[in-house]
């Protein structure tokens, strides 16, 4: 990042939530780069940054799709680059139609039969299918498998080179955003014309061959209905101004703790197996070849896949994965559904998950809906809680709203609640995975005190005993936990597994003699091979545990390729072929990062090339090609299928095939682009105990709220609340407000105040500051609210949790649920608890607001389907 | 050779890392838990128990070479400490010797032989020392004395993200400052000067060894814009009192003269 010319911070507090990472910020503007700063309110980033704009919370994609207009209008993208690095000239399916067509929708709005959802069909390349590197492949492989894996036609792709036909990905590209006018933009975002034409200026005239910009975000961007689709517009930016793949560009997904992206790539989501192969589904994968064939890919990188699931079957089932039982596959579990984090907690809430474990997280205070969360561990049969202090996710039967309303009594909660103190990482040896998909070491310092262990203590033995436990079963539901091999030695008082020996199974080694492998191309489908995690290879190369290298910088190069170890194979920045032209040639000496050497006959470089070592530029793959043999020497982009950079996903969403602003779930305003409110194939949970407000103009609710993170404490308090140094820089819940609206209100700073939403209601210490200003739309101010979301019922500094405000709404593609644009009311004084406790009303029948009717049923009405109409407050 | 902080508040972002680092390495306790109201600031001033400080500046002034859409408003954060004066009024006060000068030029606190009179409190003209509640004694940043023993850097400094807290040679860390200061007056921060780091900058003084790079006038970070250590106006009280003394006599004198 140190060598962006222009960073774009969007969607994150980069300064206060990341403040490490954020020295290479701070190293590139003193190397002369711009800072952007685009955020509802002004914060300690913005204070660092050149400009900063404050958009209206869930407007990311309006503001985006201005820069994309922006640039297509101007013919300020990077011509070279899209024409070759992109699919800007592929021909689209006759068949599509673009939310220009169709009210807001594409082609394929199914709302016959079952749940209303999108058909993809349409929106495929003309006459070819692909399978997506990412997202929901079971989906889409499965209708494009016939005879084999999807994309055996990939050399049939129809391209426009001139970039002329109307049905190219480029021409669809320029009428979809041609609505996302400046103007459009200041109406929508509130967002000043001449202030965002000044940033759309800033960042291309710092892209180019010469010149590279960065785009940085965090959940400001993920959390939301249409989360996804934000990210997807970004792409959109950085392959339009050749941003990809070159140093000082990217987009950068920055995580908000440590190792949360191991979490992903080693996964604890339901839905993939380590190194982002799919989880098999019970009805689509009843034999590995059947799994295979709807999840692999013919084309790009993905062909590999085989020898990907088989080592990782070696490595689970070992001596029980055999050839003639299709390496075991039969063992791994399956999916039945949706199992995401929301969907299980509203599940649970109806009795139907017995058991839950929670560890190194705080769901009542950290996710959504802190109510239902409580209610549903109080159906759960059993709950145990891994963590340092008793959090309130391990004091849900005591600690809450409705205990202290009176409504329910501990006594009455029937759960089996069980807590395990956790070591800190100072305790343990393991390695984090920072945002930069960089994986260091940490060594163990001192054991861990009293009966604290670490997780992999606890998981390891838990492990030994349920296989002990279930030692000399025959029964086949038994097989799976009894041929997992489970053998990594233990060291130290406690028995505690080693976490190199884990490291050595993640990296793969021969199974003939159990010498790690070099890295992942070394891997077979031939049951040769193991490995935990494909992506990981390499990682234990030589034998050497090579996240633990520490060489300084002063040592080696600034890409510092001693220093840890980055997936895949150490490579710092990925698809870095795209920093060297179609030719391979450095686009520029000034952005020199990998090139083709042709008298070596090989990619050579600072840094690993990301691409096949003696693969030519001129090399083009025959027709009927399959496999690495589709990459072409000019194809950076080797995980895609069609080895391009997407401007257009004709692959892998459930949303649409481009990005579209659609208003958050709750909004005081009507959709100013399309007459589609929201995001029609949003995921909603219509329960009694999960009420959504859908009017737009409603008084009850005119306020925006949104939620966030500040430097002062630690996500769900875990690690800060308990800690006296970190409470008292910001010892209690405060909401923060414009000068503006408490005058409006009535609010006092340092006064209190009481938050509503159609969830819940909570008070807070009222901040009141110049960094929030109303936003202007179209000749109406909206006023918003600013929950920062740390605290909760326990700790040493307590306070209501923001999350009692939020609800179960979600991102179609990746369940995520938005709790960065919502629809509240505010006002002046304390949340009164004992008026209720006395009078025994309970949820939903609490006082109105003076003037104000409201009841839930008012709210928003139960149906079967999301209500895909604007609907205005009557 | 004197060491001290050169202390680069336009790139600092109010993290707080130096306070939590300073209170762990020391050992201090938590100050209470309030709210102020005060932006983001709740440990609010150095004290006995807080010896680094971030102040939050909220301003409705434009920063140079910044635009913002919330219009005219600007946020300053500066990380406050002991100043470590060339000339230190605490030290001057100080009447059992406590407090005494090192051999890093800094100014030092010894605990075991400070008896809790105070008189060091009043004499400090930024308000940086204090007196603990519970035992009386003084308190203020050692500058690490027991790090720099061990060669190495104050606990602050060491956990700076952005290096906006410099620790080195007063020599070097004025060269830096000055370079960075022509820097940033060059993208456009034209109210940016260096804070105390000379004798003839702040006379009152003689100059910090820990010295600042701020912006606008330094009563903004509540900083005195002409501290002056009481005891360098010794020889002028005692002027001023032999001068009134004189003038006493004389009156009453003159009194008694005239009334004959």
């Amino acid at each position: 990042m140190q060598n962006s010319d222009c960073i774009l911070i969007q969607g994150s507090n980069f300064a206060e939530c990341h403040p490490v990472g954020f020295q290479w910020v701070m190293e590139a503007k003193r190397r002369g780069a711009t800072i952007i700063h685009v955020d509802p309110r002004f914060t300690r980033t913005s204070a660092m940054a050149d400009v900063h704009a404050p958009i209206r919370p869930g407007t990311d994609i309006a503001f985006l799709g201005g820069l994309i207009h922006y640039i297509l209008e101007n013919e300020r993208y990077f011509r070279d680059y899209l024409l070759h690095y992109t699919n800007a000239a592929v021909i689209v399916d006759d068949g599509f139609q673009d939310t220009e067509d169709l009210q807001g929708l594409f082609s394929g709005w199914n709302t016959e039969g079952g749940k209303a959802h999108y058909d993809f069909r349409t929106w495929q390349y003309q006459g070819v299918g692909t399978v997506p590197a990412a997202g929901h492949k079971e989906i889409y492989g499965q209708a494009l498998a016939s005879t084999g894996p999807g994309g055996q036609d990939i050399g049939n792709i129809q391209r426009d080179e001139t970039l002329a036909s109307p049905r190219c990905v480029f021409r669809i590209l320029e009428r979809h955003f041609a609505r996302y006018t400046p103007e459009m933009v200041e109406k929508t975002c509130g967002l000043s014309k001449d202030l965002f034409l000044k940033i759309a200026e800033k960042l291309c005239e710092s892209s180019g061959p010469d010149r590279t910009s960065a785009l940085c975000y965090s959940v400001g961007w993920t959390q939301h209905a249409v989360g996804v689709q934000i990210i997807r517009a970004a792409s959109i930016v950085q392959l339009l101004l050749g941003n990809i793949g070159r140093p000082g560009g990217g987009i950068l997904a920055l995580r908000g703790h440590a190792s949360i992206q191991g979490s992903t790539d080693i996964p604890t989501l339901f839905n993939l197996l380590p190194g982002y192969v799919p989880m098999p589904h019970a009805m689509e994968a009843q034999s590995l070849e059947g799994y295979l064939k709807t999840t692999s890919s013919a084309s790009g990188w993905w062909s590999e896949m085989p020898k990907y699931v088989v080592s990782l079957l070696k490595a689970w089932y070992g001596q029980a994965a055999r050839a003639d039982n299709e390496w075991a596959f039969a063992h791994l579990p399956r999916l039945t559904g949706n199992h995401s984090h929301l969907t299980t907690i509203a599940d649970m809430a109806e009795g139907r998950v017995k058991g839950y474990f929670v560890m190194g997280e705080n769901p009542v205070v950290g996710s959504t809906h802190g109510a239902l969360q409580r209610k549903a561990m109080r159906r759960a049969e059993w709950v145990v809680v891994r963590d340092f202090v008793l959090t309130e996710t391990a004091e849900f039967w005591r600690k809450g709203a409705e205990y202290e309303r009176g409504e329910l009594r501990p006594e009455e909660v029937q759960t089996e609640v069980f807590f395990f103190p956790a070591a800190a990482h100072s305790e343990k040896d393991g390695s984090f995975t920072n945002a930069h998909r960089l994986v260091q070491w940490h060594h163990k310092a001192i054991e861990p005190p009293g009966e604290a262990r670490s997780e992999l203590h606890f998981l390891f033995h838990l492990g030994r005993r349920l296989k002990q436990l279930y030692a000399g079963s025959s029964d086949p539901k038994d097989r799976p936990l009894l041929a997992l091999t489970w053998d990594y030695p233990t060291e130290g008082p406690y028995d505690e597994p080693s976490a190199e020996s884990i490291v050595r199974e993640i990296n793969g080694y021969t199974i003939a003699d159990g010498k790690p492998v070099s890295g992942y191309t070394k891997l077979q489908a031939d049951g040769s091979t193991a490995s935990g995690c494909w992506l990981y290879s390499g990682c234990y190369a030589d034998g050497v545990n090579q996240l633990a290298r520490r060489k300084p910088h002063w040592e080696q190069s600034h890409v510092a390729p001693e220093w840890a170890w980055a997936w895949p194979d150490n490579r710092r920045i990925l698809y870095n072929r795209a920093s060297a032209d179609p030719q391979g040639r450095p686009w520029s000496e000034r952005k020199r990062y990998v090139w083709w050497d042709s008298e070596k006959g090989e990619w050579v470089g600072k840094d690993k090339p990301d691409f096949i070592q003696g693969r030519p530029p001129s090399y083009r793959p025959q027709k009927e090609a399959t496999g690495l043999a589709t990459i072409a020497g000019d194809d950076p982009f080797i995980m895609q299928a069609d080895g391009k950079g997407w401007l257009y996903a004709p692959s892998g969403l459930l949303d649409g095939p481009l990005p579209t602003h659609y208003e958050p779930q709750e909004s005081p305003v009507a959709n100013p682009l399309y007459p589609q409110q929201c995001n029609p194939a949003r995921v909603e949970w219509r329960r009694k105990d999960n009420p959504y407000h859908w009017a737009f103009d409603d008084p009850r609710f005119p306020h925006v709220l949104t939620t966030y993170r500040i430097a002062e404490h630690h996500t769900a308090g875990g690690m800060s609340r308990w800690q006296s140094w970190l409470s008292e820089l910001s010892p209690e819940m405060f909401c923060e407000v414009s000068a503006e609206l408490a005058a409006f209100v009535g609010l006092r700073n340092g006064g209190w105040a009481t938050v509503r939403t159609a969830r819940g209601e909570i008070e807070a210490r009222v901040l009141v500051t110049e960094r929030l200003r109303p936003f202007k739309l179209d000749g109406r101010l909206v006023h918003s609210v600013g929950l920062p979301y740390h605290w909760g019922g326990a700790g040493r500094v307590r306070g209501d949790a923001a999350n009692e405000l939020l609800g179960f709404v979600a991102d179609p593609n990746v369940n995520i649920f938005e709790s960065k644009a919502l629809t509240c009311s505010i006002l002046p004084g304390r949340l009164s608890r004992g008026r209720r406790a006395a009078t025994g009303r309970v949820v939903g029948e609490y006082a109105a607001p003076p003037g104000v009717q409201r009841d839930l049923e008012g709210v928003g009405q139960l149906a079967d389907e999301p209500s895909q109409k604007k609907e205005r407050w009557s | 050779m004197a060491k001290g902080f050169f202390t680069d508040t336009s790139v600092c972002i109010g993290c707080k890392a130096c306070e939590v680092a300073c209170k762990q390495w020391n050992q201090l306790p938590d100050d209470g838990f309030f709210f102020t109201g005060m932006s983001y600031d709740n440990t609010a001033h150095l004290g006995a128990s807080t010896w680094r400080h971030v102040a939050f500046v909220e301003r409705p002034v434009p920063l140079g070479g910044q635009v913002t859409g919330v219009g005219r408003f600007s946020l300053l954060l500066e990380s406050d400490v002991c100043k470590h004066c060339v000339r230190a009024g605490c030290l001057e006060a100080c009447p059992t010797g406590a407090i005494t000068r090192t051999e890093f030029g800094t100014v030092y606190v010894q605990p075991d032989v400070c008896n809790g009179c105070g008189y060091c409190v009043p004499a400090c003209p930024f308000g940086v020392i204090d007196r603990r509640a519970d035992d009386g004694r003084a308190w203020k940043c050692t500058l690490c004395y027991d790090r720099l023993k061990g060669g190495l850097e104050p606990a602050c400094a060491k956990t700076c993200p952005t290096g906006s807290i410099g620790f080195g040679d007063t020599e070097e860390l004025r060269a830096k400052a000055y370079e960075r200061l022509a820097q940033v007056r060059r993208a456009g921060l034209k109210e940016a000067w260096i804070y105390g780091d000379t004798a003839e900058s702040q006379p009152g003084t003689e100059g910090l060894h820990a010295f600042f790079l701020i912006v606008g006038r330094p009563e903004l970070y509540n900083l005195p814009s002409d501290p002056v250590v009481p005891t360098k106006k010794a020889g002028q009280s005692w002027r001023a009192m032999g001068l009134a003394s004189v003038g006493v006599v004389a009156a009453a004198v003159g009194a008694v003269l005239s009334h004959r």
